[in-house]
């Protein structure tokens, strides 16, 4: 039984979202997240980026768009997500019922020397996701909660959005393939079959 | 006499452009299904078209760079799309353009000018003048269409270019094929 004071690890807490993840696909914000994602298992259904810092929800929305069928999972930062908070409201007017937005929230720009983000001093980006227009949005704060959105994830009735409070703990890194082209091909590949590779 | 009046206004009026439907008609063979856009008035037909189309899902952003993720996000998805802006938001996409040029990703960008021939507002020049060359300086392949007979076979080549070469490409449609505005006027009305 975890805590409700104690801040989760981020770690345990993307394994959890991962688990038994069937047929979703993932985008990983750049930073810690890909390092994460990458920790519960380098996978071809993963996006994770190394750059374009803002891009995370963006791309998940054009993709959930483009599969409508397929579950979405976002994980991204803090700091990733506050460089694009407009697309919170942007998705909350395209609904799409397949894509969870999870934001690993260690209040903390953590690839640069662990300087407080607009959390730190009480920013809301559960309470912005929900202003924007999107209706199910929670701050996770326990791994019994973690489940309860992994399980969101799987059932298509979003957009969802988690603020997950983790703490802000410096991990080895775990790097996925950093070619883009290796990321896009294998990725579309997986998602569309050998059609893919012909346009 | 109120009708004469008006029917004599509809003889003077030009007829309307052809080449928003002429793009419409080049996206819709191009397969085009994901339309991203910050609304620029050169633009309003084109949006309308693709607003009256259930086929396409017109997205409306909050900063144009969201149309780059987004656009990124279709095609791993398998899906085409065309990012509509102004010249102002090239300038907000800078660093977003990363992501088509190291990934190697289609993206069709068609901005309208502001800024350049005939332009009114001085703090459009700016970014206007800088659009051409802050696109390139990200490895956008750029071409240019300042007539209105132009504008179709420009559009025609860089979707060409973009989808069947994998790369970034964008159009710009040149304020001469625009008109352009003149806010002194319309302030002494």
């Amino acid at each position: 039984m975890t805590s409700p004071n104690a801040l989760l690890h981020r770690r345990e807490v993307v394994n959890e979202l991962l688990r038994d993840r069937g047929d979703i696909l993932v985008i990983a914000g750049l930073g810690a997240p890909n390092w994460d994602v990458s920790a519960a298992g380098d996978h071809a259904n993963n996006f994770p980026l190394w750059g374009a810092m803002g891009a995370a929800s963006m791309m998940g929305l054009g993709l959930a768009l483009a599969q409508p069928k397929r579950k979405v999972l976002v994980i991204t930062g803090d700091g990733e997500m506050l460089m694009s908070i407009g697309s919170l409201a942007t998705i909350a007017v395209e609904k799409p019922s397949n894509l969870t937005i999870a934001v690993l929230d260690n209040e903390r720009f953590g690839e640069t020397g662990m300087q407080k983000t607009h959390t730190a001093s009480g920013a809301d980006l559960a309470g912005m996701a929900l202003a924007a227009g999107i209706r199910t949005s929670h701050t996770v704060r326990t791994m019994e909660q973690v489940s309860e959105i992994r399980d969101l994830v799987h059932q298509g009735k979003g957009p969802v959005f988690a603020l997950v409070k983790i703490n802000p703990e410096a991990l080895v890194f775990t790097l996925p393939p950093a070619d883009g082209v290796i990321l896009t091909t294998r990725f579309r590949q997986s998602v569309l079959g050998d059609e893919a590779l012909y346009n | 006499m109120g009708e004469t009046t008006a029917r004599l206004k509809d003889k003077a009026s030009p007829p309307l452009p052809s080449w928003p439907d002429d793009i419409y008609r080049i996206l819709k063979e191009a397969g085009v299904k994901q339309v991203a856009m910050v609304p620029d008035a050169g633009h309003s037909r084109l949006i309308r078209a693709f607003d009256a189309d259930p086929e396409t899902r017109l997205v409306t952003l909050t900063t144009e760079e969201e149309g780059v993720a987004m656009l990124a996000g279709a095609w791993l998805g398998g899906q085409r799309g065309v990012l509509l802006l102004q010249s102002s938001g090239v300038g907000n996409c800078i660093n977003m353009l990363s992501l088509p040029a190291i990934c190697h990703m289609p993206l069709l960008m068609l901005v309208t000018m502001r800024g350049d021939w005939g332009e009114f507002n001085p703090w459009q020049i700016p970014m206007g003048q800088g659009t051409q060359a802050s696109l390139e300086a990200m490895g956008v392949i750029v071409t240019r269409a300042d007539t209105p007979d132009d504008v179709a076979p420009t559009v025609w080549g860089a979707a060409n270019l973009a989808f069947n070469t994998w790369r970034p490409a964008a159009v710009l449609i040149g304020q001469r094929v625009l008109g352009a505005k003149n806010f002194k006027e319309l302030a002494r009305k």
